[in-house]
């Protein structure tokens, strides 16, 4: 079942990058419309494999590494498809689907799925700071590609080069403000769970503790957002040199994604 | 055999099209402004080529840059297209010889072909351009509402807005600016998204002034200032387009107010210097700015470009752009013409069907015809034959007839190729005298 509903979310993400791109070449208002539905079928597949998996091996999709990167990609493509129907733009999802498909492939092909995990109660805050902290990652990588955009297409602008994808390519206006709509979605998202994660420390052992490193590393992330949407208005920042703060501000959050997840932190681990 | 009537019957048909025109391709300006047809003019001359007996059906597509008569030939024309020409010459008062050479004539499948390369652009004088596929819709409706049209015109006009919709959506034929003034504003989009929320300064009030002001103005731009060394052309201007007209002072202090701006001024100095330019972004909160500077010699300072959050596009950019892009829309071309060629071969499968069925029925009625003269020549007079053997015969030969045409009608209705089908049609109409060839 799991694996019927994996291909069926596989194919659903494959159909919708070909709209979206579809849609980039030749902009038509039923392509578009058919991307933006085979996106949210796709949401719709991947919930229903994180949830059948979930039963069948008794563990949260947040337990394993498996798990973890498959909810990353759910909040991802989830964040994306709320901000296009949002800011009404649809040309952003022939960049996001790519990434978003070869990440759930790469998921399901390479990462082994454990085979049973041992049940750990630790209940409803738990689950809530390890969602919220995923989603703001999630957020934070989809600021990433809005701002990545943003940094080309400002390039192609500045240069005159101008290729034939320029003229399909979202206005910079548009790019900007969707990236900062993203950056406050994750910093939401990341204040509410990592009170979350304080109050459940809290529970667990009687006091709060911030000098694990994957607490002072989301702090750090928190920080270097929060300074993104502070300079994204500063005269001297606004534009381009906001837009490569934020791509470099998605480097500490792969850091601590990976390496402080994998080597650094004690209670932060994959199992 | 039988005309068309302008209506949806379509029992007894040999589908034709005519066409006869005079485009950029083959007059100078001079010339296709005597051979324009308004609307008014252009509804007379269909009525009457229809009432002169050349045409069934008739549509005028008459713009700045053609004036093209398709039809439907009636039968009763040895050649319709000299026909059409001459009413077309007459109509204009112009001496036939002056057309000479000017005039194109096309007929069947290229005269389709001719209408759906019109209706995609390929034709237009601007590669791609979109103006003319509105022009056809208006030609062909206000043909269709006056009853001009009938099932031929109807079917291959219709197949030829369709083709101009998707040659615009599915290739790039159409996509991207053709003119200096229209890719700049296209780059401030580029920017800005829609210029809906922005304002925009036009420095000069020149006639590229005019051009860009206009499709500002069909963007939707928010606000618009024209200031201009004149205030009076400045205010004539800025009127015409809803617009506010700034006194050549007001220059330093609207810069900071305004998101795109456009120079056309003729000035040995440039007008617009960094400084000046620095000091408006910081008015803005570093908000960007995109500046299209038309003027020769260059009316904002080189040295602007460096500036942060500030984009600028001189004549020559503009002009490479422009440049890329035609060439763009040329490498399109191809894709096109396979658009235009499958949209032909509907037309004429369409066509080939209508004119079996047509021919089909004809060569049946014509056996028929002469089984009962037989029966009447050999049976009817003849009193041994008793009445029941004479409907026996009279049934027996018509059952003749019926499987004597079932071979050919199926192989008429659904034999292999297009062309062969076609062929095979001419060559039943010649062997049986079924309708004598135009032209």
């Amino acid at each position: 079942m799991v694996r019927l509903l994996a291909i069926t979310m596989l194919a659903l993400y494959a159909g919708s990058f070909v709209c979206y791109a579809l849609n980039l070449r030749a902009p038509s208002a039923w392509v578009g419309r058919a991307a933006s539905f085979l996106l949210a079928g796709g949401i719709v597949a991947q919930y229903f494999t994180l949830y059948e998996r979930s039963l069948a091996l008794h563990a949260l999709p947040y337990d394993d590494l498996y798990g973890s990167m498959s909810l990353f990609a759910w909040l991802l493509a989830l964040t994306y498809l709320g901000l296009e129907f949002f800011h009404r733009e649809r040309a952003v999802g022939a960049f996001v689907t790519p990434v978003l498909l070869v990440w759930v492939s790469a998921v399901w092909l390479w990462i082994p799925d454990p085979v049973a995990v041992p049940t750990q109660i630790r209940g409803p805050i738990f689950a809530f700071h390890v969602t919220l902290n995923t989603w703001a990652y999630a957020a934070f990588a989809l600021s990433f590609i809005l701002s990545a955009l943003y940094v080309g297409q400002n390039r192609l602008l500045r240069s005159r080069q101008l290729s034939a994808a320029f003229w399909r390519l979202p206005s910079l206006d548009v790019l900007e403000r969707m990236s900062r709509s993203s950056v406050i979605i994750g910093l939401v998202a990341l204040a509410v769970g990592v009170t979350f994660g304080l109050i459940w420390q809290r529970r667990l052992s009687g006091a709060v503790s911030l000098g694990d490193p994957k607490v002072v590393t989301t702090l750090a992330i928190a920080g270097v957002y929060v300074a993104y949407l502070a300079l994204s208005r500063n005269a001297t920042w606004r534009g381009a040199r906001a837009a490569m703060l934020c791509v470099a501000n998605f480097m500490i959050v792969l850091f601590s994604y990976t390496f402080v997840n994998l080597y650094l932190t004690r209670f932060h681990r994959f199992l | 055999m039988a005309t068309i009537a302008n209506s949806e019957r379509v029992d007894k048909i040999r589908v034709q099209l005519a066409l006869i025109g005079c485009s950029h391709r083959t007059a100078p300006v001079e010339l296709r402004e005597r051979i324009v047809f308004s609307r008014e003019q252009a509804l007379m001359a269909a009525d009457d080529l229809r009432r002169e007996g050349i045409l069934e059906e008739a549509v005028v597509l008459s713009t700045c840059n053609r004036s093209e008569l398709y039809g439907v030939p009636s039968d009763a024309i040895e050649s319709p297209a000299s026909a059409m020409e001459e009413y077309f010459t007459s109509f204009h008062g112009i001496p036939r010889r002056e057309l000479d050479g000017r005039i194109y004539r096309e007929q069947g499948g290229d005269a389709v072909r001719h209408l759906f390369r019109v209706a995609a652009g390929l034709d237009s004088m601007l590669l791609g351009e979109a103006e003319i596929l509105g022009q056809l819709r208006n030609a062909y409706n206000q043909a269709l509402d006056h009853g001009a049209t009938g099932p031929v015109l109807n079917r291959v006009f219709q197949g030829a807005l369709e083709v101009g919709k998707r040659v615009r959506s599915e290739t790039e034929v159409g996509a991207r600016p053709m003119s200096v003034a229209f890719a700049g504003v296209k780059l401030a989009e580029r920017v800005f998204g829609s210029l809906k929320a922005h304002s925009a300064l036009i420095v000069g009030a020149g006639a590229m002034a005019e051009q860009v002001v206009e499709h500002m103005q069909s963007r939707g731009v928010r606000e618009l200032r024209v200031v201009n060394r004149s205030i009076e052309n400045a205010a004539e201007l800025a009127s015409r387009f809803g617009g506010e007209a700034l006194p050549w002072e007001a220059l330093g202090s609207a810069l900071g107010a305004s998101d795109v701006i456009v120079t056309s001024v003729a000035s040995s100095a440039p007008v617009l210097t960094r400084a000046a330019l620095e000091r408006a972004l910081a008015k803005r909160s570093g908000k960007p700015v995109f500046a299209v500077d038309l003027g020769v010699p260059r009316n904002v300072e080189v040295e602007a470009a460096e500036l942060y959050n500030f984009y600028l596009y001189n004549i020559d950019d503009l002009g490479a752009i422009v440049e890329q892009n035609r060439r763009a829309r040329e490498s399109e071309i191809p894709r096109a013409e396979s658009i235009i060629d499958e949209h032909v071969r509907k037309f004429e499968a369409w066509r080939a069907a209508l004119e079996a069925g047509s021919i089909v029925s004809d060569l049946r009625g014509r056996f028929h015809a002469q089984r009962e003269a037989l029966i009447r020549e050999m049976v009817a007079e003849r009193s041994d034959v008793s009445p029941d053997e004479r409907d026996r015969i009279s049934r027996i030969t018509e059952e003749l007839v019926e499987r004597l045409m079932a071979q050919p009608s199926e192989t008429l209705r659904k034999g292999p190729g297009m062309r062969g089908r076609m062929a095979g049609l001419e060559a039943i109409r010649h062997l049986f005298g079924l309708g004598g060839d135009k032209e």
